[in-house]
């Protein structure tokens, strides 16, 4: 039969959350690395043990750990994140241009098809990659090209947080920047250009065509079909056809388009749950009410999801790379929140339960099915 | 033997329960006491001084008989008493935040 397993980051250390396929009973594993911070772990596609962790302290910094056994035990790897070259400068919160400083890793990417090479997402942003298992990392340096110099923080900093590659096409991957935008590599990592047609940000950005400069939070694609992409922008919901050649606005009926993460279900690629934020200066879900929405036509119409979930009172956020989903039939989906709770649905958003509601804040979830 | 306690994150990192003992050959500077802390404890690259620079971070102290050794340059003499083993060299964690 098979397994789940959840690999939680979160401020004070890692969790590791197993159950069988049928996700009602849960076993808590953890706390890993206790008293660090936990931005993201993630398994290899291609051999579920392999598990890489990042474990960063605003005090020692950035440590690396790699797992060989699932979680069960850990070893530090690699974590000498240098820029390629003279770094450079890019846009500060004034305006002015401010040098390149690496402060930690905010998401892990393990290669589709090989187990030691892995992606690193860093702040500030840029993208890393080891092809060892993670002793050493090289920065892709092509990436910064890319008008880097007009990149600029958003609130949680300058931050390289989301990477997806496209099993289709084995050179193309994209990365999302905050506040950047959305960039993309066909030949490996070695190019990339800006993808941002048809993002609009006309309170942070006062071109209205600025090529980079958008705060995307989070991109989403369903591997079946991986030329059509999700992003939870600052504001908006948004959906590529393309590639991300131009983007449209989905967010449709939605409460508030304001919001972090964005997942698309496993089997179904016209499905997608976002998680609607009041505002970016108030993080929290609207009227104290946690509702998960979910579309089932690729957008623009959406369910509020609610059973399960507390509707009075509640004032927690959920971060960008705190949801997750896995391939199991019902499609199971996970969030975690700055509350310490993980919910967890068995059946693709219709009833949730908490599996744990006590952990330090969450800062990432990912789901491993297991066979 | 120079004696060195780390804070509580980087004993559990470098897998020490107390404090450690290094060997340092010459003269016992600052250096000379975190290189061979490195040398020994290869998983504490990175996490007192930096990579490249080996500039010490920003939120970690240096303390010894007493006295605050964390703005120093690292070619500072230690006190006799660390370089003889009767006092410890002290890794800090700067007390920040809330």
């Amino acid at each position: 039969m098979s397994k789940i397993r959840l690999l939680v980051g979160t401020r004070k250390g890692a969790f590791v959350l197993t159950s069988d396929g049928k996700r009602k009973r849960w076993r808590i594993g953890g706390p890993e690395f206790a008293g660090w911070e936990m931005y993201h772990l993630k398994g290899s596609p291609v051999d579920p043990n392999r598990v890489y962790a990042s474990q960063t302290s605003g005090w020692f910094g950035q440590k690396i750990q790699r797992s060989n056994d699932g979680g069960k035990t850990w070893e530090p790897v690699g974590d000498k994140f240098v820029y390629d070259g003279t770094p450079g400068t890019h846009k500060w919160y004034d305006g002015t241009q401010h040098p390149w400083e690496f402060k930690r890793v905010w998401h892990l990417e393990p290669s589709l098809t090989d187990p030691d090479t892995v992606y690193a997402g860093a702040e500030d942003a840029a993208l890393f990659r080891t092809t060892d298992g993670g002793k050493t990392w090289e920065e892709l340096p092509g990436l910064r090209k890319a008008k880097g110099e007009l990149w600029q923080p958003g609130a949680g900093g300058m931050c390289l947080h989301t990477i997806v590659q496209d099993p289709s096409q084995p050179g193309r991957i994209f990365v999302a920047i905050s506040a950047a935008g959305v960039f993309r590599t066909d030949d490996g990592g070695k190019t990339w250009r800006p993808i941002n047609s048809g993002l609009k940000s006309q309170y942070e950005l006062p071109d209205p065509d600025a090529e980079v400069g958008h705060c995307v939070h989070c991109i989403a694609m369903n591997a079946s079909r991986p030329g059509v992409l999700f992003m939870q922008k600052h504001w908006d919901v948004m959906r590529t056809d393309n590639g991300g050649e131009a983007w449209r606005e989905v967010s449709g009926n939605l409460p508030t388009d304001f919001g972090f993460p964005i997942a698309v279900h496993a089997h179904e690629p016209e499905t997608v749950y976002v998680v609607p934020i009041k505002s970016d200066s108030e993080h929290f879900p609207l009227d104290g009410k946690l509702r998960v929405y979910r579309s089932r036509t690729g957008g623009n119409e959406w369910e509020a999801l609610a059973v399960g979930l507390p509707q009075a009172d509640c004032y927690v956020n959920v971060l960008r790379d705190a949801m997750a989903v896995d391939a199991l039939e019902p499609c199971g989906v996970y969030f975690g929140t700055t509350g310490g709770q993980v919910y967890a649905s068995a059946d693709a958003g219709d009833k949730w339960k908490p599996i744990v509601r006590d952990l330090p804040a969450v800062l990432s979830v990912e789901a491993q099915t297991l066979a | 033997m120079i004696r060195v306690l780390l804070p509580a994150h980087l004993r559990t990192l470098a897998r020490v329960g107390g404090e450690l003992r290094l060997q340092v050959e010459g003269a016992v500077t600052l250096k000379a006491v975190l290189d061979a802390l490195e040398t020994g404890y290869p998983v504490l690259r990175g996490t007192i001084r930096d990579h490249v620079t080996l500039r010490r971070r920003p939120f970690v102290r240096f303390f010894a008989c007493e006295q605050d050794f964390s703005l120093e340059p690292p070619d500072t003499l230690l006190p006799d008493s660390v370089a003889t083993g009767a006092e410890p060299f002290l890794v800090v964690g700067a007390m920040a935040g809330g």
